[in-house]
């Protein structure tokens, strides 16, 4: 079905499960409860879940195939971003044109930086993409104002042209994003019983923008042209040797990472349509190393939960507090709950890129195939034991 | 002519910095052949030697002070250092005052303690990872450092002062004959400058003139075959780890008082270390030097009102610009040797 093997389409299906059933999967806990605060499951937080998602899946695609560690992927993100952002002052604040524009410019970005970049390989070329990042963070920030707005970051404003569609609304406010006509922030809240739901106009666009770049990934993986990819990776002289040359292949994949990190980003200023020069910073490239890693790099998968992974708990550890945790603890004696919060204290809140960084540091060392390789290790343990314990009675039988 | 020496004089203090890192960077990567992403870390952390022994000096207790009175004409109560108690007062407050050149020697044996506790406890298991791996662990870890010690001092900047009598600025340009004024130079730059010097001529005269070094150079040229000649090479590199750095850590003690610690300044620098590295040519020490000095001084020209008429914002990509350059011009950098990262 689709061009997919019958592995792939369960994988799509149960990806494709869990976007469109986020809402529910992601509130287990009632509205209202003590516990409501994991609850992930409102609009923004979702948003950013899948869009960072299609940001990781094309980051996989460069590195997870080619092994090519870009460090500058975020410079496609923000190119993106700021490309939408014109679009919304300039045309109409439709969101398929900003979308469409922002892959373009993000694309031909790419095309640019990928052709200087990729004459180098190994820490030369992280080194490379590092410094075209940089270069145009700093350049958004100063050179540039003009288009980018500087530290105030680019937004839309009452006074923009916007051709296609109107400058002002009837009331005088800024026009919201659409799609024609539906709005993004537009969301519809179902209660059943003291649980509340909220589907949002915005996600559900987002979330099937993931589907489709998803599938597109997997027969990426699937074509000989991601075979190609998998050879860069694992012996390119050998490649050389056979009479190919590797270059146009990693220029491919290296483009069509870029114009995922630029739809990422279209979206990611479609949602809320502003545009800042600190998405192009080069801790926002080790963000989506992280995500991949984290998640398994290589893998269908791996990206898109590594990026949920990292959002939900940055999320959720960044606003636990102290009440918070003396709440938790209350039950211990006062002295052991004092030493508990303080201990727990540095890791959580404002202390989350501790954890993060320790968490990133364990999976390298431990997991290098990421949490992947972490449920592949445990399903095979699991089957091993099974077995064994068959093996074990078949063997036994015989003699009793 | 002056504003051009001044500019020199100003791309050197940045350069000696970017200097001094990336000759640590180099010699781990020329050694052990890791690529250390923490090393901006250590730099951070040595700067925060400087500061914690600055605490460390002027911790103090209360004393009932008879002479003074407060505005309700009861005693006041004065906070005296404990280094006041014990070395009398004229001494202690100089020795508080010249807490910054103290803390040189108080990092260096912090700093070769934490460069072998990294090194035996991390990096040895990732010799033999790919370097992607190697990268993103210790990225990993100057992440996990930056916030132990974001959690310690805070995220705002800690003012160290230099020692008052280099607090002034040095009238260079009289020396050459300009008028007075033109060139002054503060002498605390001048001091990081000639501390850099002096500390990359040791570790080149190391390495150049004692068994050590030379075994360390043997071992950086050939490593199975200085292991095959019976030479416990791991030991020595782990050493030369724990070296590279105490370089960081004085860099970052010196440049203390130039720029006030705080936790990101190790990030902030090693990205433009790294460049510095791969412009000046992996595993080559010359290299990391020379580029480091050269792109110090081309960020300072670049700073300049003049140049930036002409090309707007070209402070602000000037290094990364070079970078590329010479990296498509001469793919192993200004240096670089033959076989070393050709993968």
């Amino acid at each position: 079905m689709l061009g997919l093997g019958k592995k792939d389409i369960t994988l799509f299906a149960v990806v494709a499960v869990l976007a469109l059933f986020a809402p529910f999967i992601l509130n287990p806990f009632p509205a209202g409860s003590s516990l409501a605060q994991f609850n992930a499951g409102y609009p923004d937080l979702m948003q950013r879940f899948v869009i960072f998602g299609i940001f990781a899946i094309g980051f996989n695609i460069l590195f997870g195939l080619t092994g090519y560690l870009s460090f500058g992927h975020a410079a496609f993100l923000g190119a993106g971003s700021y490309s939408a952002v014109w679009m919304f002052k300039l045309l109409s604040m439709n969101v398929i044109p900003a979308i469409l524009l922002s892959m373009i410019v993000a694309g031909l970005f790419a095309v640019v930086i990928g052709y200087v970049s990729l004459r180098r390989s190994g820490i030369y070329f992280s080194i490379l993409t590092l410094a075209f990042a940089q270069m145009s963070y700093n350049l958004a920030y100063s050179v540039l104002t003009p288009i980018t707005n500087g530290e105030t970051g680019l937004q839309v404003t009452l006074d923009d042209p916007r051709v296609l569609g109107q400058t002002a609304t009837a009331d005088g406010g800024i026009p919201v994003t659409n799609l024609f006509g539906l709005e993004m922030r537009h969301f519809t809240t179902l209660e059943l019983g003291p649980w509340q739901f909220q589907f949002s106009v915005g996600y559900y666009l987002c979330a099937i923008i993931m589907l489709i770049s998803f599938y597109l990934a997997i027969r990426i993986f699937r074509s000989p042209f991601g075979m190609m990819l998998r050879a860069v990776k694992s012996n390119q002289q050998r490649m050389f040797y056979t009479g190919l040359n590797a270059r146009p292949y990693t220029l491919a994949a290296f483009v069509i990472s870029g114009m995922y990190a630029g739809l990422a980003g279209g979206l990611m200023a479609s949602m809320d349509p502003l545009a800042g020069a600190e998405r192009m910073q080069w801790t926002a490239s080790g963000e989506v190393v992280l995500m991949t890693i984290l998640g398994g790099a290589g893998t269908l998968i791996g990206p898109v939960l590594g990026a949920g992974f990292i959002k939900y708990f940055e999320n959720i550890f960044s606003k636990i507090n102290d009440q918070i945790l003396h709440g938790w603890v209350a039950w211990l004696p006062d002295g052991l709950e004092d030493l508990v919060v303080a201990l727990i204290h540095p890791f959580v809140g404002k202390g989350w890129h501790l954890t993060l960084g320790l968490m990133f540091m364990l999976i390298v060392i431990f997991l290098p195939g990421g949490l992947v390789e972490g449920g592949q290790r445990i399903a095979r343990s699991l089957r091993r034991r099974k077995s064994t314990d068959d093996g074990k009675s078949a063997s036994t039988e015989p003699a009793e | 002519m002056d504003a051009v020496i001044l500019q020199i004089l100003n791309g050197l203090d940045k350069g000696s910095a970017y200097a001094l890192i990336a000759l640590g960077l180099t010699l781990i990567f020329g050694t052990l052949g890791v690529v250390n992403f923490a090393h901006g870390a250590l730099f951070m952390i040595g700067a925060f030697c400087a500061v914690t022994l600055n605490r460390l000096l002027s911790l103090s207790h209360q004393v009932v002070d008879e002479t003074q009175k407060d505005f309700l004409g009861n005693p006041l109560k004065v906070d005296v250092p404990y280094v006041n108690d014990i070395f009398g007062e004229a001494t202690g407050s100089a020795i508080i005052d010249w807490s910054v050149p103290l803390a040189i020697l108080f990092s260096i044996p912090v700093m070769i303690l934490i460069g072998v506790i990294m090194e035996r406890g991390l990096i040895k298991h990732f010799y033999r990872r790919p370097h992607a791996d190697q990268i993103l662990v210790t990225f990993g870890l100057a992440i996990v450092l930056q916030e132990i010690i974001k959690q310690i001092y805070g995220a705002n900047p800690i003012p160290t002062p230099a020692p008052d009598a280099f607090t002034g600025s040095f009238d260079f340009g009289v020396l050459l004959g300009f008028d007075p004024n033109a060139v002054i130079y503060p002498y605390w730059r001048l001091i990081y400058f000639a501390f850099a010097a002096v500390i990359i001529g040791a570790v080149f005269a190391f390495l150049q003139f004692t068994t050590f070094g030379m075994v360390v150079r043997a071992g950086m040229a050939d490593r199975e075959t200085v292991g095959l000649l019976g030479i416990n090479i791991d030991r020595k590199f782990t050493i030369m780890f724990g070296l590279a750095a105490a370089v960081a850590g004085l860099a970052g003690v010196m440049y203390a008082p130039i720029n006030s610690p705080n936790y990101h300044m190790g990030m902030d620098f090693l990205v433009l270390s790294f460049v510095v590295v791969v412009v000046g040519g992996m595993g080559s020490l010359p290299g990391a030097v020379a580029a480091g000095f050269l792109l110090g001084v081309l960020e300072s020209f670049a700073s300049m009102n003049e140049v930036k008429a002409i090309l707007p914002g070209i402070d602000q990509i000037i290094i990364y610009l070079v970078a590329i350059i010479i990296l498509l011009t001469r793919p192993r950098g200004l240096m670089g040797r033959k076989g070393v990262m050709e993968d």
